[in-house]
């Protein structure tokens, strides 16, 4: 990426936007929050998206024609504007709101794949896939007769682009790969798989679950067909994901789910649909998170993806750096230069929960566990890890905070 | 600080470290194993029954996970050589706090029960009681 033009992040005042960061956790310790790929928080004027959305015109979208319905109508709908362009994507037409990624996979793997996939097909993911698109995809190849194939990882967390070049053939249909993997922090050439697939005539879906919020993503750049994301880890609400899916492709596919809204006319035989993104849209939607969601977007621009993106990438490779200082910490994937912003590591003859346990009571909020990735532990011969993830307010005192009750766990634990 | 701190009292990072009774029995009158889905616990214990089919005489066990997890399951294995299938029946988690001595969290009681589970669960299975096929998991247990 070119070098950034915005300056660096005034983190003392984003700081500010968020009152939950000032909050004491365990008796009195300051809270050092370093969960941000499991959810981060909302800054203040999110919230006061939701608490307007509510106090001024709440009402339901796309069902009346009276003022506050139209009013929330415009901004649910330009909030998917708003969304598609955040990722590069055209117009609302190529962006469906989803409750979260899980759901996103979900609609793509129901409304395309039971319908388009059957026996002789493939369905090629990677070894690093989270559970949302892995468990999905297994599910709909049993019930289709498909099969599914993961790309290997190398030994330093990098996908085997190899690998991925003979396993990816004429009989694959699609490619799901995670654009930022939630455990290892591997970014993944995705633009290179997107080519790979799209020479086989494959599609492919990115997981930008953990990419969207933390770098500026241009699917059209990647030649992405699908590329999902949650709003609750960029600062947006819960209750809230995006499908960003090619126009044609939205418009060839089924339905996911039925009901209002999402039709077009409707007989007591039959039914015929409305246009996408309403087509996937069915029931009252996700209104007050969509609108949030779009003032997140807001939020994260005026920073500036790319100086969100520099921020984050100083403190991974800072924490890298302090964790790996001593040799009883395994941390797994690539350097720490090259990677997004989780580091995911295990302190030898200490289970990682009790390493969260303990770190809790230095207030310091890691995930401990197989973060979703449980075929991933698996390969990495390990049942779980624990993992710091960095977000734009996160700063390097709390990195050494992280480090210092690493090693106060270390002294417990000390035989 | 919170009660988390408490968890992790000498005593059971001296059972962690050096867990009791661990290995396995010659000629075991069952063997059980459960896992904790949380955590990723797993344990497996041996029970051998005195003759009268009833006390429990010699206990061991394999594991691997949280010191939570491997601490109860080495204090459990003193404890149960003595008493009867019936009286591990009637062990409930209150038991297996009072023996660890600290606080657990909420999040990490599914550690501390797995063993007295796991112990329960295989004598139910030998005694006919329960079904052959189940490993126990702690998940039902939330
Ligand atoms: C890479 C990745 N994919 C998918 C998900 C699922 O997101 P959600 O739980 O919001 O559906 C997550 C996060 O949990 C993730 O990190």
């Amino acid at each position: 990426m070119e070098a950034t033009e915005q300056g660096p992040i005034d983190v003392e005042a984003v700081r500010a936007d968020f009152p939950i960061l000032e909050r004491e956790v365990a008796g009195g310790e300051d809270l050092v929050y370093l969960d941000n790929a499991a959810t981060s928080h909302t800054p203040e004027p999110v919230v006061d998206a939701i608490a307007d959305y509510y106090r001024r015109y709440n009402s339901n979208v796309h069902r009346g024609l009276h003022e506050l319905s139209q009013e929330a109508s415009v901004a649910y709908e330009d909030a998917h504007d708003k969304l598609a362009a955040f990722v590069g994507g055209e117009d609302r037409e190529e962006m469906v709101f989803t409750k979260n990624t899980t759901e996103a996979e979900n609609l793509v793997a129901f409304a395309w794949g039971l319908n388009e996939l059957g026996p002789g097909d493939e369905v090629v993911l990677t070894q690093m896939e989270h559970h949302a698109s892995l468990v999905t995809w297994q599910q709909v190849a049993d019930e289709t007769g498909a099969e599914v194939k993961y790309i290997p990882i190398t030994d330093d967390g990098y996908l085997d682009m190899d690998a991925a070049a003979d396993m990816i053939t004429d009989d694959t249909a699609l490619v799901n790969a995670v654009h930022i993997s939630n455990t290892l922090g591997t970014v993944n050439p995705v633009g290179e798989l997107a080519d790979i697939a799209h020479d086989h005539g494959a599609y492919i879906f990115v997981d930008g679950a953990q990419a969207a919020p933390t770098r500026a993503v241009d699917v059209q750049e990647i030649d992405a067909d699908f590329y999902a994301f949650s709003g609750h880890k960029m600062l947006g609400p819960t209750g809230i994901g995006c499908l960003y899916g090619k126009r044609h492709l939205l418009a060839e596919m089924e339905p996911f789910l039925y009901g209002g809204d999402m039709i077009e006319r409707v007989s007591y035989e039959d039914a015929t649909w409305n246009d996408p993104p309403w087509k996937f849209e069915a029931g009252t939607p996700v209104i007050a998170q969509g609108i949030a969601l779009a003032e997140a977007v807001d939020y994260l621009q005026d920073i500036g993806m790319d100086a969100i993106r520099a921020h984050e990438e100083a403190l991974t490779e800072y924490a890298y750096d302090q964790l790996t200082m001593t040799d009883d910490v395994d941390v797994y994937g690539p350097p720490g230069d090259d990677r997004g912003a989780v580091v995911s590591f295990n302190v030898d003859g200490i289970h990682a929960h009790d390493l969260s346990s303990i770190l809790n009571d230095y207030g310091v909020a890691i995930r401990a566990g197989d973060h979703c990735t449980q075929p991933l532990h698996d390969t990495l011969g390990v049942p779980a890890s624990a993992r710091a993830s960095f977000y734009l307010y996160n700063t390097r005192d709390e990195v050494d905070a992280l480090v210092a009750a690493v090693d106060e766990a270390r002294q417990i634990f000390a035989p | 600080m919170s009660m988390g701190s408490d968890m992790y009292r000498q005593q059971i990072l001296d059972h962690y470290r050096n867990p009791r009774n661990q290995g396995e029995l010659p000629e075991p009158s069952f063997t059980h194993e459960g896992y904790n889905p949380s955590c990723g616990d797993e344990l497996e214990f041996d029970v051998a029954l005195d003759d009268d089919g009833e006390t429990i005489a010699h206990v061991a066990f394999r594991g691997d996970g949280c010191a939570i997890s491997q601490a109860s399951a080495s204090m459990l294995s003193e404890e149960l050589p003595g008493m009867t299938l019936a009286e591990v029946d009637a062990l409930d988690r209150d038991d297996i706090l009072d023996m660890l001595g600290v606080e657990v969290t909420p999040m990490r009681i599914k550690c501390a029960v797995l063993s007295e589970k796991v112990v329960q669960d295989g004598a139910e299975i030998y005694t006919g009681d329960g079904d052959e096929a189940d490993r126990t998991t702690t998940e039902d247990d939330a």
